[in-house]
């Protein structure tokens, strides 16, 4: 119930809708839920509506943390 | 799928596993309960039970709407349906839901009531547009997660001045379920299970923040960690709850931090305060009733509230007796420890909600887990 997925703005349409593309697939979902949203952008789609932005800042800095503790991991053992 | 296919990584989440396994200590056990269906799901799916250490077990908690939603509300829905004027959007994972005597939305769609399934609040105010003689009832039901997008369906049909739409309102709150898991004598005493630390749900917090976790992790002293649903999110928060344990914090700590921020989203929870407010209690399947853990519409959105347009009572349904749900839901019991599990239960004909819902811990062990098992039993 609570599953989302992450989606790219594709176009953004009046009455804070928008077309967003999930692996090519098109989709229109609602936007009403988050602000300051532009094409590009990647949301989090849930039961048709942006629930969020991710911060690809922060992806890539939990990413690079991952990695790390990933090697940590195996220099260990 | 960019944000998703990066955090599944096979080497990466062997490497966290074998850090895991090199960080926590033999002379203790580390419970942990994950909190969310979506995280019991990744558990289950990408077999991470398999890579932890034998002294670090996972705990199934009771983050499924599906799966606490009592029979009795199942009922009320079905006695609503039986309105020739009521045409009743349910989200999908809903429409197998065990009522009482056998009764789900699905068999009452079969034996003829209007009940459609829906992806998206938008399509309910799609229906009442389509359809301005019916009387359209959305069943809303989802923890923080799934409540904005019904405040923004209820403000759309107000603008568009909607008469037929109302909201069958089933929302409930996740920090008041923490809370009475951790708190409730009667689970703490009677079949619960020691918890030492809580994997934090990853979407309720995209709303929610991870602010309101903090006062449960200080009065409880016990950590809890926000953690995405990708495999590797799910390792890292679990490393982050062992060191927690080690280092004997009691911190709330995010790893989701390319979503969730400390506050939430503000824009969400505006909209939810606008036209929710708390019910005293609600009813829980596993937990009893718990206050302050359910919202229903605020009084100047009494048009909308289906329980009070269609004037729809409260029922009290008890459920199955043979059904161990509730212990699972509280961690008390697992799937296998249910004499109906793989039985007369399976996710084509589910007894208790567990099974019902794809996310439910009986629903994920029966899909990913009863196979790993198998040696194990058979030479028990």
């Amino acid at each position: 119930m609570c599953l989302s997925v992450p989606a790219k703005i594709a176009k953004i349409l009046p009455n804070d809708m928008a077309i967003v593309s999930i692996d090519g697939i098109s989709l229109e979902i609602s936007i009403a839920l988050v602000d300051e949203l532009e094409v590009g952008d990647c949301v989090l789609v849930h039961v048709g509506y942006a629930l969020a932005k991710i911060d690809p800042v922060e992806a890539e800095r939990t990413l690079e943390l991952l990695q790390e503790l990933g090697s940590a991991g195996e220099r260990r053992s | 799928m960019k944000f998703a296919d990066e955090f599944r990584n096979k080497a990466i989440a062997q490497g966290i596993a074998r850090a895991i396994g090199g960080e926590v200590s033999s002379q203790r056990a580390y419970r942990f309960m994950e909190f969310c269906g979506g995280h019991t799901h990744a558990i289950s799916r990408y077999g991470l039970e398999d890579l932890l250490p034998a002294n670090v077990r996972m705990i199934h908690g009771p983050g499924c709407p599906v799966c606490v939603l009592p029979a009795s509300r199942i009922d009320m829905a079905i006695r609503l349906v039986d309105r020739p004027e009521v045409t009743l959007c349910v989200y999908g994972d809903l429409m197998r839901a065990p009522g009482s005597q056998g009764q789900s939305l699905l068999r009452a769609k079969a034996l003829g009531a209007d009940i459609r399934m829906v992806y998206s609040t938008l399509d309910a105010i799609r229906l009442a547009e389509q359809a301005p003689s019916r009387e359209v009832v959305f069943f809303a039901i989802g923890f923080e997660t799934t409540t904005p997008p019904t405040a923004v369906m209820i403000r759309i049909a107000e603008k568009k001045r909607l008469k037929g739409l109302s909201v069958f309102c089933n929302h409930v709150l996740t920090p008041s379920a923490m809370h009475s898991i951790l708190e409730n004598p009667k689970i703490r005493d009677t079949g619960g299970v020691p918890i030492d630390g809580f994997i934090g749900p990853a979407h309720v917090s995209t709303i929610i923040g991870t602010q309101p976790y903090e006062p449960l992790a200080e009065q409880f002293g016990k950590p809890i960690v926000i953690a995405g649903f990708e495999p590797l999110d799910v390792l890292q928060a679990i490393l982050m709850l062992v060191r927690q344990v080690n280092e004997d914090r009691n911190e709330v700590e995010n790893q989701y931090s390319r979503v969730v921020t400390r506050e939430g989203n503000r824009r969400a929870k505006d909209e939810v305060s606008q036209i929710f407010e708390l019910r005293a209690q609600f009813e829980w399947r596993g937990l009893g009733l718990v206050p302050n853990s359910g919202l229903k519409l605020k009084p100047a959105y009494a048009q909308f509230d289906a329980e009070t347009r269609f004037a729809i009572h409260d029922l009290r349904v008890a459920d199955n007796p043979a059904c161990e749900c509730c212990a699972i839901l509280r961690g008390a019991k697992r799937a296998v420890d249910c004499k109906l599990f793989g039985t007369v239960c399976t996710p084509e004909t589910p007894i208790g909600s567990c099974m019902v819902s794809s996310e439910g811990a009986c629903a994920a062990y029966w899909t990913y887990g009863r196979v790993r098992d198998e040696p194990l039993r058979r030479t028990s």
